[in-house]
């Protein structure tokens, strides 16, 4: 049992009175952040990042990952009131949990969704606390020809795995690392894609790409419906809280089976949107009371919210583990490891255990201090959304803006953020994927090394993927993966199709 | 493919182009960048060189992935029978969109001259003069309040200086 040695060692790391203040902090920035049409989990984080600059690297990510928790808590309040899903995840919430406030049972929905979500992200913080170590003890015999193929991959499962045009995911994906390669080449020191521009010599940052795309794209979007809010109010009282929580352990079956989707999603990249859609499929399919689903049935909200969240925190898995992101947000997070100096992957377990265990224990205390805090200041966060659109989307903006240009301190990346906002908007009504796009930009230098190492070490012979077991079999797996939408029309011709649960499920996490 | 806008009529809400028009304008565009992505790696060095892989050897096949994926968009949105036929914008979406681009551009050029906390204070207060028709007090009052609430946020709790521009009117106290 050293994991438990090393967590408990982690507790005693975190439990700093300015910690724990900075895990409040976070917690309601990240809510704010979540109910607020516009940030994210991903931009939110990348924009207070530079607020942690000056912190110690395990406060700094004591308050980030509250954030993210935060986020993730703060999307169901606007689902379930509004009917607007504050983030991506939360869409498969709104099916049910709006009726339920509709019907006057929007306590009930919320801290159902509220529960789930806890019970969602502490389950799979529980699987993180075993086996992170020993995903990261096996790692530690990858070498560059494993790396590369992992982030194959993790690459090739966005294609197998996303819906969609295949083409759309390949193309993303594509661009990601294409903007990756512009810059300083870390091997050749020669300048690439520059064309000349000085300015272009520091690369694309991928913090300004996850800002614009998701940022002033997702106000774009939302601007041009005109956006109006109509909520239903909400009142959370104790009596209310400890009755859903009565009515809650009868749905154990639900809560299980989505955590384990919600898991298994957010390890591979598939990410905590579709987790949450196919959680909620399955609810459907094999509840009792399946054909009243969308409704308003409580099991309707439990299913998506504990998917969702076991996803998002899985999601840190192979960020900490191998220093591969599960989601975009991982994907910023893995960002701040990188600018605090250290270097995530298996050598983070052995090298900064300290960090690693503060993390994990955070994880544990910032979804308790989350719970609390949501059941606690819905009424506040819901009537932030009734403050007009035209007040909050320049102000957003202007966050944006100020989150750009504190990166770098240059101005070039506020332009560069207003040009990844329209390309975000463009791509999101043409549904082209975001996801593989910052992913690409995150892992492009450092999949290129692998690559270019794996190719030094064999002179050129792409043989060298299948040089052992290991390496084969995951590349093997990374091509099936590849050529899935190939194989799974060769399936769809032999049988005939499904019908379709959710026609609007896109992998736009 | 191409449709013409002034064909439609002049009322509110005209479709301006479909799902599949934008569609294969992009695949175009993509293909573009493709196309000079693997022409400036091959001038890099795209093959085996001395010492192994050149700089552009890695780019080259990203670009090549580019201009295969551009090329079966193009031709999906151009020629599939499927193809997306929904109206990607129409005339009253297209101006709420710019209403909100064109000024968020006009920002980021006064950001350059007056700073993040000036061009903000502005912005915020102007966008709620003309979009949101607020009383000019309460939008100018709104606007330095917020400001107010991200300076202290930043440079004071946070330590985090932003971008001041030429006027610094609280330089003297070391912000």
């Amino acid at each position: 049992m050293d994991e438990l040695g090393a967590l408990l060692q982690g507790f005693a790391v975190v439990l700093t009175p300015m910690n724990i203040v900075l895990m409040f902090v976070g917690i309601i920035l990240g809510v704010l952040i979540g109910v607020l049409p516009g940030l994210g989990g991903a931009n939110g984080v990348a924009i207070l990042l530079p607020l942690t600059f000056t912190m110690s690297p395990t406060s700094a990510i004591v308050m980030l990952s509250c954030i993210y928790w935060g986020a993730l808590f703060g999307g169901a309040i606007t689902s379930i009131l509004f009917n607007i899903p504050g983030e991506p995840w939360s869409v498969a919430t709104t099916f049910d949990g709006y009726p339920m406030a509709q019907k006057g049972h929007a306590g009930e929905a919320l801290t159902a969704a509220f529960t789930s979500s806890f019970i969602g992200a502490f389950v799979a913080v529980l699987m993180i606390t075993f086996l992170a170590p020993l995903v990261a003890k096996f790692a530690l015999k990858f070498g560059a020809p494993e790396f590369f193929a992992v982030y194959l991959l993790t690459f090739c499962s966005f294609v197998g795995m996303g819906k969609g045009s295949p083409f759309k995911i390949l193309v993303s994906m594509a661009i990601g690392f294409a903007l990756a390669a512009v810059g300083m080449d870390t091997v050749t020191g020669q300048l690439r894609l520059t064309f000349g521009q000085v300015e272009l010599m520091r690369g694309f940052d991928f913090l300004i790409a996850v800002i614009g795309l998701f940022g002033i794209g997702e106000i774009l979007l939302s601007m041009e419906e005109g956006l109006q809010f109509s909520g239903k109010t909400a009142r959370l009282n104790a009596k209310v809280v400890w009755e859903t929580w009565k009515k809650l352990p009868k749905y154990w079956v639900t809560s299980v089976r989505s955590s384990l989707v919600g898991m298994w999603m957010g390890i591979t990249p598939g990410g905590a949107t579709p987790a949450s859609f196919m959680s909620y499929g399955l609810a459907k399919k094999m509840s009792r009371t399946g054909d009243k689903f969308g409704t308003g049935e409580i099991e309707g909200v439990i299913a998506p919210e504990t998917a969702a969240h076991a996803a998002g925190t899985s999601a840190l898995l192979p960020m900490l583990a191998l220093g591969i992101p599960g989601s975009p947000t991982a994907a910023v997070l893995l960002g701040g490891l990188l600018i605090w100096g250290l270097q995530p992957g298996p050598l983070l377990f052995v090298e900064q255990k300290d960090f690693v265990w503060g993390l994990i224990a955070s994880m544990y205390l910032g979804n308790v201090v989350g719970l609390i805090v949501v059941l606690s200041t819905v009424p506040l966060f819901a009537s932030i959304l009734r403050v007009p659109f035209s007040i909050i989307a320049p102000v957003i903006i202007v966050i944006c803006a100020i989150g750009a240009y504190t990166v770098h301190n240059a101005m070039l990346d506020i332009w560069f953020m207003l040009g990844f906002g329209l390309v975000g908007y463009v791509f999101k009504k043409l549904d082209y994927p975001l996801a593989p796009l910052v992913l690409a930009l995150v892992l492009g230098d450092k999949a290129e090394d692998s690559f270019r190492q794996a190719m030094l070490v064999s002179q050129g012979e792409v043989s060298i993927m299948w040089a052992n077991p290991l390496v084969g079999s995951i590349t093997t797996l990374a091509l099936l993966m590849l050529c899935w939408p190939l194989i799974s029309k060769a399936i769809a011709k032999l049988r005939p199709p499904k019908a379709k649960d959710f026609p609007e499920e896109q992998p736009v996490d | 493919m191409e449709q013409d806008p002034a064909q439609q009529g002049e009322q509110e809400g005209r479709p301006l182009a479909t799902n599949a028009t934008i569609d294969a304008i992009v695949a175009g565009v993509l293909l573009v960048i493709g196309l000079v992505v693997m022409y400036e790696a091959r001038r890099l060095g795209a093959s085996w060189t001395t010492d192994g892989p050149g700089s552009g050897y890695f780019p080259f096949y990203i670009a090549l992935i580019i201009c295969i994926g551009s090329v079966g968009i193009l031709y999906q949105s151009l020629f599939s029978k499927s193809r997306d036929t929904g109206v990607f914008v129409d005339s009253v979406q297209l101006k709420r969109v710019a209403s909100v681009l064109l000024p968020s551009c006009l920002y980021a050029a006064v950001i350059m001259v007056l700073g993040l906390y000036l061009a903000s204070a502005i912005f915020i207060a102007l966008f709620m003069i003309v979009l949101g028709k607020y009383p000019v007090a309460k939008s100018i009052m709104l606007g330095v309040v917020i400001n107010a609430l991200f300076f202290l946020m930043f440079e004071v709790w946070f330590k985090v200086p932003l971008f001041k521009g030429a006027w610094d009117p609280l330089g003297f106290l070391g912000y």
